[in-house]
């Protein structure tokens, strides 16, 4: 390991910038005679618009246009899309209802935009989009998924009867049946996963500006993935073609999903840009962010599972109603189905598995992948159910799971995934010594003198992450690749740029990729630059999020330094007349192994680019461009431990530990993925004590800001401790296996199997509020206090 | 419109604004000091923090006419060609991920350390949480940032 190479904890280059402030966000840049849009959206849940009437707010000083969804279609714009096709068990397609950026008849959600001002200044369109006067006609709406389903709910599209979208099963439902028949012991449990906002702290931006003499657009925006943004924005909406639109995504503020698609505003600011001939800018405030941007979560399940008398599960069955919201958002069919049932197997070992979900349209904020995505919901499913299970059978929790635990590689699970590598035993045993499991009792009996109840709770996950073999994940729906690419220049000078498609929000990728460069080619970090969010300058790329980065995004610039390695061999080779073979790439030299012969790293870079003395018929130059396509998912895995105590008097939850052992393969820069461990469980703690968006009967966001929405505060969580048990991902060449994930996956069944255990009950919803924690517990108590 | 002057960064500053700018957007969109954010619309989050006449404030909550005659710093004045010591100790202790909330808790973080120092009060890890009350973050778990706030007052003892 070299001082930045992989392995080192090398400091973040790309701090400075932020702790200056001279970080650049999309909010932070004007455009020249910069405009301003403000959205006007529906204050109901349901209703059709009836007529729209602009005179006023046309009228008003610093108005420049009142643009509405009719001009919108009229001028070709097309509807939103799901970008990922996934049928019925009957072989049917999804439902999916139109989605017009600017609503044109019925808006469906709270938020759903009817039309846009633009204006001079923010104060004047905001001021202006109060004055534009909308007649609705109120509907019925409904917010529940399961209230959705039933008969005589309120519909919300025409070509999606009783609300459904798609009525989706994966596995073998007879032999699962018939498994769960001849178990020794079921246990059956409702589970919810309560829906979340994903609440990155930069609200979402978009500027867009339109050049009239070349026909060309430019948007800067918060997006994960630029490039598909783009493509997005040509192929389906029709805003301009992909030669004529450049996207820029620059320091963006956190995504965890959110960021991923492409919303409306980005559509309307482009078109309305074009009508306009001025650049048009929208930032949306803290209220309209909990109002449009997508949501995370929201299942409602039935499970089963089913042990024999050595206690080794015999199935599993699960039964899904997943709330998509109001329309189906780019990925949302793929979060809930091929994101989640294909982890029902969690760690172990489990012959028999089916699930099966019905997606449902409700009235409210279209729902999409947040930090997980699907793995969560199925991890706080399995996890949950197995801790209940131990309990009811007697036996330890962690000696349960132990047993059932899959421990010859690769494993085929009968929910599509092979795992191809793992050490579940050896995760598990790391974090139970970490967290001194055999002293629980005595901490336990302690804190009872103090009359707190004190219970752990364990959660070991698994997730699916290096998203996505293509050809794998088209044959089940996906509407693009899911490859990354990159290139690698290497300057006459012999400095490095390395342009690539994955995105930055936060993860590091400045620092983390440069440290993979450094390490292949011997050079100092500082003389290697990283490129991105810039679709003019990257070629192409698919973005970040399903922790993929690391194993597909990395892979490619790995990729693309094996061709610039050999490339630089042969120039070597050819100006020292020696053998590719004997030449060696060390300490910023290309040397011929063993003795003092060398040609500097800056002298081979000069020799590529003067080409006076180039090997016959070589090009000159030295740029390399790669695609890398995975060949199967990474499986990152480990073991969580929570430890709580609960105030008997009011139902007050207290943290006071958490363990974590991960196994994320190799680990380039340990700082920086600690960090995303500490954010990830960070979340998952919001969303096992604090986090819940509500809507009242109505369908009015209820949890529409800080003050009503918990996100987690620093004085609501404790310091965590992390630990490493790796073994090395062997579907791509670093052994990555990806990190962004696994808190936020890990730690909700962990805390409220930590809960529950110190209050008695198996029964608790997330988020575990205090009133809830001490509703359950007079609940438990009774029970037994009856017994 | 309002006539309002102020010292922002040791500059003078004066304008003509509108009766009812916030002393956020005076900075973000007429002085274009960018790096102080807005993160929310109630007064939560934090991004916003600058220091007026010596103490934290929510810019986001501060009419700019209210800092009428008023000291202001933001993120950009903290330091003087070399970073500032809570600066340093953000980056050594990896205290910030995406950077967006960094500057309001940087602007926070010194004053509270001096806040702490001027009454001789310790400034344990639970005080540090409890003052950071006004400030979310969404990446770090605040793991970090309360790490980074330790090392940064040791090291603004010691500068």
């Amino acid at each position: 390991m070299t001082e930045h190479g992989i392995g080192a904890r090398v400091l973040r280059k790309e701090d400075k910038r932020f702790i200056t402030g001279k970080g650049r966000y999309t909010d932070d840049i004007r455009n020249e005679r910069q405009t301003y849009a403000a959205f006007v959206r529906s204050p109901h849940a349901h209703a059709t618009v009836n007529s729209i009437d602009k005179s006023a707010a046309s009228a008003m000083d610093g108005v420049i246009a009142v643009l509405d969804g009719k001009q919108l279609t009229g001028d070709g714009i097309g509807n939103l899309i799901c970008g990922w096709a996934v049928s019925s068990k009957d072989g049917s397609g999804m439902n999916m209802g139109a989605w017009s950026a600017l609503a044109t008849d019925r808006v469906r959600y709270v938020g759903d935009a009817v039309a846009m001002v633009v204006a001079e200044t923010q104060a004047a369109a905001r001021a202006a989009a109060e004055a534009v006067e909308v007649d609705y006609g109120e509907l019925p709406s409904v917010v529940q998924a399961v209230d959705a389903l039933k008969k005589g709910a309120p519909q919300l599209h025409d070509n999606a009867p009783g609300n459904l979208i798609f009525d989706w099963g994966l596995g073998d439902e007879a032999a699962t049946d018939k498994a769960l028949a001849g178990a020794a012991h079921v246990t059956e449990m409702r589970i919810l996963n309560n829906r979340l906002a994903p609440n990155p702290m930069e609200p979402r931006s978009a500027i867009a500006a339109y050049d009239e003499a070349e026909d060309h657009y430019t948007l800067h925006t918060t997006s994960q993935n630029p490039h598909l943004a783009r493509l997005v924005l040509s192929a389906f909406y029709q805003v301009a073609p992909e030669h004529k639109l450049r996207v820029i995504a620059p320091d963006v503020g956190g995504g965890f999903g959110s960021k991923i698609y492409i919303y409306p505003e980005e559509i309307a600011c482009l078109w309305a840009a074009m009508k306009t001939k001025r650049s048009v800018k929208w930032t949306a405030s803290r209220s309209e962010a909990f109002m449009t941007d997508a949501h995370g979560r929201d299942h409602v399940s039935t499970a089963r599972i089913g042990f024999d008398a050595d206690n080794r599960i015999v199935g599993l069955k699960v039964d899904t109603i997943a709330n998509l919201g109001a329309y189906m958002s780019l990925f949302s069919s793929a979060v809930p189905t091929y994101l989640y049932a294909t982890l029902l197997s969690g760690q172990y070992d489990i012959a028999n598995i089916y699930c099966n979900v019905r997606t449902v349209y409700t009235n409210t904020v279209p729902v999409d992948a947040y930090r997980g995505a699907g793995r969560p919901e199925a991890c706080f499913l399995v996890e949950r159910i197995m801790e209940t299970a131990a309990r009811e059978m007697g036996v330890d929790p962690a000696e349960l799971r132990r047993v059932n635990f899959v421990k010859s590689f690769p494993h085929q699970t009968p929910v599509i995934m092979a795992y191809d590598v793992g050490d579940f035993a050896g995760n598990l045993d790391q974090a139970l010594e970490a967290a001194d499991y055999k002293g629980f009792p005595a901490r336990k009996a302690e804190a009872a003198k103090r009359g707190k109840l004190r219970g752990i709770g364990l959660a070991s996950y698994i997730e699916a992450c290096g998203i996505a073999p293509s050809a794998a994940v088209g044959s089940l729906g996906a509407g693009v690749g899911l490859w990354e690419s990159a290139e690698v220049r290497v300057n006459p000078v012999g400095t490095i740029e390395v342009l690539t498609g994955s995105h930055s929000h936060g993860q590091g990728h400045e620092t983390t990729f440069a440290q993979v460069v450094a390490d292949r080619l011997d050079l100092p970090i500082e003389n290697i630059q990283i490129v991105h969010g810039d679709t003019d300058k990257v070629q192409f790329g698919m973005g970040t999020y399903g922790s993929r980065s690391g194993p597909v995004g990395l892979s490619a610039i790995v990729k693309a330094l094996d061709k610039i390695e050999a490339k630089v061999k042969k120039i070597a080779a050819h100006v020292l007349e020696v053998s590719e073979d004997d030449l060696v790439i060390e300490n910023g030299q290309v040397k011929v192994a063993g003795t003092d012969r060398a040609m500097a790293w800056h002298e081979v870079g000069l020799a590529a680019y003067t080409a006076h003395n180039l090997p016959a018929g070589m090009e000159p130059g030295l740029k390399e461009g790669a695609f890398y396509d995975p060949t199967n998912f990474t499986f990152p895995a480990g073991t969580y431990v929570c430890e709580v105590e609960v105030d008997p008097e009011t139902g007050t939850t207290e943290i006071v530990q958490f363990v974590a052992s991960d196994d994320f393969g190799t680990i380039i820069n340990p700082m920086i993925v600690e960090g995303q461990v500490h954010g990830g469980i960070a979340q998952g703690v919001g969303q096992a004590m604090l986090e819940n968006v509500v809507y009242d009967e109505d369908g009015q966001l209820l949890s529409a800001s800080y003050m009503d929405y918990a996100m987690p505060r620093a004085d609501d969580l404790p310091s965590f401790t992390i630990h490493h048990h790796s073994t090395k991902s062997p579907s791509n060449p670093l052994g990555l296996k990806g990190c962004g994930e696994a808190g936020a996956i890990g730690s909700p069944p962990a805390i409220i199997n930590a809960i529950t255990d110190a209050i008695g009950t198996n029964a608790l919803d997330m988020p575990a509020t205090p009133p809830r924690v001490w509703a359950a517990l007079q609940t438990a108590s009774a029970k037994i206090a009856a017994e | 419109m309002t006539e309002i002057s102020m010292t922002v960064n040791g500059t003078a500053a004066r304008a003509a604004v509108p009766d009812n700018t916030l002393l956020v957007e005076f900075l973000r969109e007429h002085l274009r000091l960018t790096g102080t954010h807005v993160g929310c619309d109630t007064s939560q989050c934090g991004a916003c923090v600058v220091h007026v006449d010596g103490r934290a404030v929510k810019s986001c909550t501060m009419l700019a006419a209210s800092a009428e005659g008023a000291r202001v710093t933001t993120i950009e004045g903290l330091s003087n060609g070399e970073l500032h010591p809570m600066q340093v100790a953000f980056k050594e202790n990896h205290g910030l991920q995406c950077g967006f909330c960094t500057p309001g808790m940087i602007m926070t973080a010194t004053d509270m350390v001096a806040r702490y120092t001027a009454n001789g009060r310790e400034l344990s890890e639970k005080a540090i949480r409890h003052e950071l009350e006004g400030n979310i973050c969404r990446c770090t778990g605040y793991h970090n940032i309360v790490r980074a706030i330790q090392d940064g007052a040791a090291k603004m003892a010691s500068s």
